[in-house]
């Protein structure tokens, strides 16, 4: 008896499942499906982010009726920050047509950028991924603006040049790198070990295990004892709020602890309360909801409760990293579809976008993002742009900008990356040549 | 009532210790090879294959790996996911050092490096047991995850310190890297899996496979019927640190295509793989298939069957369900029946012998 009731609910439930089946497909639409982690040991960071885009992609759909007048079919793809599941997800965007991947770790990238050129669609991995993918020429199907780590290790490098008065200044300094003990955290070693041999500052490297990242104490204790001068994070997740912790509890000065972008969530200061104050990191885009486009999102997409996010944390610096994407990837659209006078584009016309991708102060402004972010543009052969960041510090609540636009110095770092391009091309035999045209911009 | 032995006589000792006895068990294996090879490669989507036959095809050989260990012999292991790596990453150092050579014989030579870091880490097992020994494999696992990291001749000094598959050709076909197709490396996958379960199932059968069960269920008898401990449980490693370590070769090269040491190779696959004995059901070579199976298509089949026929559930908690689901089964599996999924098909095949007449 209980059973066949339990049968008949079961059948009951999957006859009202189908039911519920909407006809989508009847219009025309784009589809993007979108890494995410709301999910695992990466969520706290993985959250905000994955709650930018998407409200930036509704808001356009309701505010716009999508790009160019196709909707945006905003599709998330959740991988706990896991490669299988990252490439489970590169699947499914393929069998969807998604227009771009977007993979949201390390790991998914590189191992899905040997498939990019294959099922034509191509990858954008914002700042992360492989650096070396930024050299367009071996690397068509692979965009990762707006600047490498290694770009990332020269701005910090000129931003402490800064507060200490010239770059002669750096000669008999020490500087520390608390590093995750993992690929993402070693990149930016060899620019800052080349600099260090320059300015004749010593670099002093810490690193975290992955198991070991809410346990920094004896890093900390090392810290003082080598009298370090500033203290540069290359961290993700639980690391960082621990790092700023361990800062406060020492006593070492918080305005001289740096963190890269990745180090400069909301939830990576705030947890460690007052200990916090003048906690740095690096930023290419500004916080808070003091942007047309944001207060969009507010009007169009929160206010008709169609956020996964709680209102109070629009604004944040995640989240609006977003956003940032968001725009990013929005743009290339447009492009592609200027480009080839189609209104639904694939993913390799979106490619073709992305390699005219030119986003001027005057552009931010139209997007409704006047000073959000430093211009942007790519070139077929240079997919990264090697674009001005600024520092932010944290006063206690939210995070306020404090330096100017940094330029990392791009002469240095580029012929090192062409350098990393032409070894991944020779150690992975076969790799094809470009054979993809270059749009001229317009 | 067509599932049944009556008129199947065993006239000499080889048929009476065949693996499948019954004439019906041999027909129905054959028609499972005969649609593994013919009719998946022809019908599944690329989708099915890359998302859910490649990795499950590639875990089966760790869990056989694993229930050798922990099924047959009776000593826990957390170690699988490194020594998975071992092989991966001997896989990957000896294809790039001779490229010349047949990446298929790497592939399976690569298991043999993994044998012996296995045999390494298995000699505690002569003096610890239970819960001490899950400890030891556990250094195991931080040891080789620590070493994959931070020794960069392992990765050919990669700034980006992963490894990436390079392109192989088997005859001028391609097997590994992105150009290979989806149905070749499927084939490559499921014949490694077909031989090697049939080694495996003929080891567990054999003398060996009795002495480790000898050892499982009292080591100190089986001492005593002068079975050496040292050799047997050395052995044990071997062999299972020789499938984890293939698994692993086959999970980068034919599946991943790419890898980064942090976190392919951590503590959570070994767990999971742990957790895919436990359900498959321990000391058992078809469990070892349901319990691998099960943990790879589950997650898929939540998070992208379920909307696929209209069932509204998001990827986020898609994940979350899979969790409990894997945590509650786990726990009463464990309670309620330890010899898992694999008890439950015998007890279907002990009830459909008898039918229709059961009593």
């Amino acid at each position: 008896m209980k059973t066949t009731r339990l049968a008949l609910g079961l059948g009951l439930g999957l006859v009202a499942g189908f039911a519920a089946v909407s006809p989508v497909g009847a219009q025309e639409s784009i589809n993007f499906v979108h890494n995410t982690y709301r999910t695992g040991a990466f969520s706290g960071s993985g959250i905000p982010v994955a709650d930018g885009v998407r409200d930036y992609f509704t808001m356009l759909n309701n505010r716009d009726g999508g790009i160019g007048g196709v909707r945006i079919n905003f599709e998330e793809c959740e991988t706990q920050y896991d490669t299988r599941r990252s490439v489970e997800c590169w699947e499914q965007a393929k069998s969807k047509n998604s227009v771009v991947y977007v993979p949201w770790s390390t790991g998914a990238a590189l191992a899905t950028i040997p498939r990019a050129h294959i099922d034509k669609m191509p990858i954008f991995s914002m700042a992360y991924g492989l650096s070396a993918a930024a050299v367009g020429g071996t690397f068509p199907w692979v965009f990762n603006p707006p600047l490498t780590y290694w770009d990332g290790a020269s701005v910090w490098i000129q931003y402490i040049a800064q507060r200490e008065g010239g770059l002669d200044k750096l000669r008999g300094k020490t500087i520390g790198l608390i590093l995750l003990d993992a690929p993402f955290g070693r990149e930016p070693i060899p620019v800052l070990e080349a600099l260090a041999r320059e300015h004749g500052f010593t670099l002093k490297t810490y690193p975290i295990p992955p198991a070991e990242m809410q346990n920094q104490s004896s890093t900390w204790l090392a810290i003082r004892r080598d009298r370090t001068d500033w203290v540069l994070v290359q961290g993700w997740g639980a690391m960082n709020p621990t790092a700023v912790r361990e800062a406060g509890r020492t006593g070492f000065p918080r305005d001289k602890v740096i963190g890269i972008w990745w180090a400069g969530g909301d939830d990576d200061a705030r947890p460690a309360g007052p200990d916090a104050r003048g906690y740095l990191a690096l930023s290419w885009h500004q916080v808070g909801t003091n942007f047309p486009v944001i207060q969009d999102i507010l009007r169009h997409v929160v206010d008709r409760g169609q956020s996964n996010s709680a209102r109070e944390k629009i604004g944040e610096n995640l989240y609006n990293r977003g956003v940032y994407q968001g725009m990013l990837i929005a743009e290339a659209i447009r492009n592609a579809q200027r480009l080839t006078g189609k209104r639904v584009v694939t993913g390799e016309d979106v490619r073709r976008g992305f390699e005219v991708l030119n986003i001027s102060a005057a552009r931010w402004t139209e997007l409704g993002a006047p000073d959000f972010a430093a211009p942007v543009a790519l070139t077929c052969a240079d997919h990264n742009g090697h674009h001005a960041a600024f520092v932010i510090q944290w006063d206690g609540t939210k995070w306020n900008r404090a330096s100017d636009w940094i330029r990392p110095d791009r002469a240095r770092i580029r012929p090192m990356l062409e350098e990393a391009a032409r070894a991944y091309a020779t150690s992975n035999a076969g790799w094809p040549a470009r054979s993809e045209t270059c749009d001229q911009p317009s | 009532m067509f599932y049944r032995e009556a008129g199947q006589y065993k006239t000499t000792y080889q048929s009476d210790m065949a693996i499948f006895p019954l004439r019906q068990d041999r027909i129905g294996i054959l028609i499972i090879l005969a649609l593994a090879y013919v009719a998946v490669p022809l019908m599944a989507s690329d989708f099915i294959l890359k998302t859910i036959m490649l990795p499950f095809l590639a875990l089966v050989l760790a869990v056989i790996g694993l229930n050798i260990l922990t099924g047959y012999t009776g000593l826990i292991s957390l170690g699988t996911a490194g020594f998975m790596g071992v092989g991966a990453y001997a896989c990957y150092k000896l294809t790039t050092i001779f490229p010349e050579v047949n990446i298929l014989v790497w592939i399976l030579v690569s298991g043999f490096f993994s044998a012996g870091i296995g045999v390494v880490f298995g000699l505690p097992s002569l003096r610890i047991k239970g819960l001490y020994l899950a400890v030891a494999t556990l250094a195991a696992q931080f040891f080789l995850q620590w070493a994959f990291v931070r020794i960069p001749w392992l990765y050919n000094y990669n700034p980006s310190g992963a490894i990436e598959v390079p392109l192989r050709t088997v005859f001028g076909v391609p097997v590994t890297g992105p150009t290979a197709a989806i149905e070749v490396k499927y084939l490559i996958a499921l014949t490694f899996v077909v031989v090697l379960t049939w080694v495996a199932s003929n080891i567990v059968h054999g003398r060996i496979g009795r002495s480790w069960m000898a050892v499982r269920d009292m080591d100190i008898a089986a001492q005593l019927m002068g079975i050496k401990l040292l050799e047997t449980k050395l052995l044990a490693f071997a062999v299972s640190s020789f499938y984890c370590g293939v698994s692993g070769a086959l999970f980068v090269f034919i599946y991943l295509g790419g890898a980064e040491a942090g976190t392919e190779f951590g503590i959570r696959l070994s767990f999971i793989i742990l957790f895919a004995v436990i359900i498959g059901g321990l000391g058992s070579m078809i469990g070892s298939f349901f319990g691998a199976g099960f943990i790879v298509a589950l997650p898929t089949i939540l998070k992208f069957g379920l909307p696929a026929i209209g069932i509204a559930i998001t990827g986020a908690i898609a994940e979350k369900i899979v969790v409990m689901v894997i945590g509650a089964l786990t726990i009463y599996l464990l309670i309620v029946e330890p010899h898992g999924l694999a008890r439950l098909w015998q007890i279907a095949k002990q009830k459909l012998r008898v039918w229709p007449f059961p009593y």
